[in-house]
């Protein structure tokens, strides 16, 4: 569709362009760089909009009682754990939904297309009633077996899109010359997947590192928290009066690996989500 | 031979059979014991152990009677319809101007819309809180400069206003993938189609009504939607804002109603009943998505 355009609309265009770029840009802007002010020039009688020498003292406060850390331990831990676990789930399933026709395929991938629709509120109370029986409160574990179970629909269904990818001839072509078919699966096609899995495994990365809403429900003890529960917490502990600047610096540093992994996988992030991924 | 077709039969199952253990373990169990728990009494006696007690419909007639249900129901709808409208336009808008914009502020635009969208919820939450602070916010020293009266004005004990620093949040994070999705979309539209029209003497407005709205229909109608379904089920934004001072009986959508009945009322069966309401609303608008998202697959 990239018709000529005539010069009037163009600019219009072009306009329009940059005040929606400043209208997303800058959020972010003022988060990190309000991340640098010391206190008394955050709330000044007129904001610095551009401000000049700042001071690390807001990061300083962050990381003082250890809380952060502990919550970036805690995130880091169900996190990884998450996308390790549904990958290689995803990944079997994968394999059986796009190289085997079976009994039972079809409604296997109706299921995974209504469940990945569910919300986490719609579920939440039974899960925080079994995780509860399990004495699974508060534990990475339970956290990592909820996380599991929201990830991988989504999972499966992208990663089936990459194994379909791999055409099966060039399987096929390294079976002729003497290779078994698990050889041929782990040599020929593995291999050419590892984009895929790279991608699917950041995608379900970004999933569990920002999701709030199972965290919130599962980790109610504050030396559990994950990063997202303990931000909303920080924020709100008025008693010490509310430290924007802190605020704003570990906000910064919870953003900063979402935005890295976004870079690598933004190309696929298009096709991925109109493919059934959750943003949530 | 026949031992080799058996092993493949038998293979797939055991491929998908983690996968189905997982989702039957996280999700499945849990569906089946909340709809026992929505038909039973499950209150504050029973966490200390007394038993629970069958009560049939009682925990649905209590919440389709008691007044609160349908307030809070009618606010998620509104909510998620005006959200979802917002969205869909300004991606729209947004994604038919970056195909006329020049090269150099297309990608400006875009680098701006993927900052949007990768930055975590939590973390725009509280920029969006920082900047709508009574004190510290922005927003209020801007209007202020701008000659209204904002000094120290209070953005979340209104309803409201409540709902429009939600709102604002919500589209400003969600814009970003409509907008990459359709722009991607009319990328896609033949060129000679549209400027075979062109000859035929098809205005502008004809065109894209014509020819380029029913070749991007398909995935219009995915975006509008997923985005409907995911603007029902707002938690996080609500939850957070709530938590900020805002006030939280007025301002309830159904996920924060069915936490504030569970985990904070400890009424598990009554939160129960409720979240059987959620899943079958959001099952009845996916139905749609999952027959299209089918059909392509067969495709």
């Amino acid at each position: 569709m990239a018709r000529k355009t005539s010069f009037p609309a163009r600019i219009g265009a072009d306009v329009v362009g940059v005040l929606v770029f400043l209208a997303c840009v800058f959020p972010v802007y003022w988060m990190v760089s309000r991340s640098f002010l010391p206190r008394n020039r955050i709330k000044g009688e007129h904001p610095e909009v551009v401000p000049t020498h700042g001071t690390l003292d807001n990061y300083r406060r962050v990381f003082a009682d250890g809380s952060f850390t502990d919550a970036l331990v805690t995130s880091l831990t169900v996190t990884l754990l998450t996308v390790t676990v549904a990958l290689l789930f995803a990944f079997l399933a994968a394999v059986a939904v796009s190289r085997f026709r079976f009994r039972g395929r079809r409604t296997f991938i109706l299921a995974l297309l209504v469940i990945q629709m569910i919300p986490a509120e719609a579920l939440f109370i039974s899960q925080y009633k079994m995780l509860d029986g399990m004495s699974l409160l508060n534990s990475v574990v339970g956290l990592t077996l909820v996380y599991v179970a929201s990830v991988l629909p989504f999972t499966v269904w992208t990663l089936r899109g990459f194994v379909a990818g791999v055409p099966r001839e060039l399987e096929e072509a390294a079976m002729m010359d003497g290779c078994s078919r698990t050889q041929a699966f782990f040599k020929v096609t593995l291999p050419l997947l590892a984009p895929g899995l790279v991608a699917t495994g950041v995608f379900g990365f970004i999933q569990a590192w920002n999701e709030f809403t199972l965290a919130v429900v599962v980790m109610t003890d504050p030396s559990k928290e994950t990063l997202p529960v303990w931000l909303v917490a920080f924020t709100d502990s008025r008693s010490r009066g509310v430290d924007w600047g802190a605020i704003m610096a570990s906000s910064t540093l919870i953003t900063i690996p979402v935005i890295l992994f976004f870079l690598v996988v933004q190309r696929r992030m298009v096709s991925g989500i109109t493919a059934g991924a959750v943003k949530g | 031979m026949a031992r080799g077709s058996a092993r493949r039969s038998s293979l797939p199952f055991g491929l998908v059979l983690p996968a189905i253990v997982a989702l039957g373990l996280a999700l499945g169990y849990p569906l089946v014991r909340q709809v026992v728990l929505s038909l039973q009494e499950f209150g504050l006696a029973q966490q200390f152990g007394q038993a629970p007690e069958w009560i049939g419909l009682g925990n649905y007639r209590d919440l389709l009677g008691n007044g609160e249900l349908w307030p809070v129901v009618a606010r998620t709808v509104a909510f998620c319809l005006v959200n979802a409208g917002l969205t869909f336009g300004i991606g729209l808008g947004l994604a038919l101007l970056m195909t006329r914009m020049s090269k150099v502020v297309r990608i400006l635009t875009q680098c701006g819309l993927l900052l949007a969208w990768a930055m975590p919820v939590v973390a725009a939450m509280t920029v969006w809180q920082f900047l709508f602070d009574t004190e510290y916010g922005v927003v209020n020293w801007l209007l202020t400069a701008l000659g209204g009266d904002f000094e120290g004005h209070s953005w979340l004990i209104d309803p409201w206003s409540f709902f429009l620093v939600a709102t604002l949040v919500v589209v400003w994070m969600s814009v970003p993938f409509v907008a990459f999705t359709l722009y991607a979309a009319l990328t896609q539209v033949p060129e000679d189609v549209v400027e075979a029209a062109q000859i035929d003497g098809a205005s502008a407005r004809q065109r894209f009504v014509h020819v380029v709205l029913p070749s991007i229909r398909s995935v219009l109608l995915v975006v509008v939607l997923l985005q409907v379904i995911w603007d029902l089920r707002v938690f996080t934004q609500i939850y957070t804002l709530q938590k900020a001072g805002g006030i939280s009986k007025d301002t309830n959508l159904l996920g924060t109603y069915i936490y504030t009945l569970g985990i904070k009322g400890g009424d598990f069966g009554m939160a129960a009943a409720a979240a059987m309401f959620m899943l079958v609303l959001t099952i009845v608008l996916t139905a749609p998505y999952v027959r299209m998202m089918l059909k392509q697959e067969e495709d």
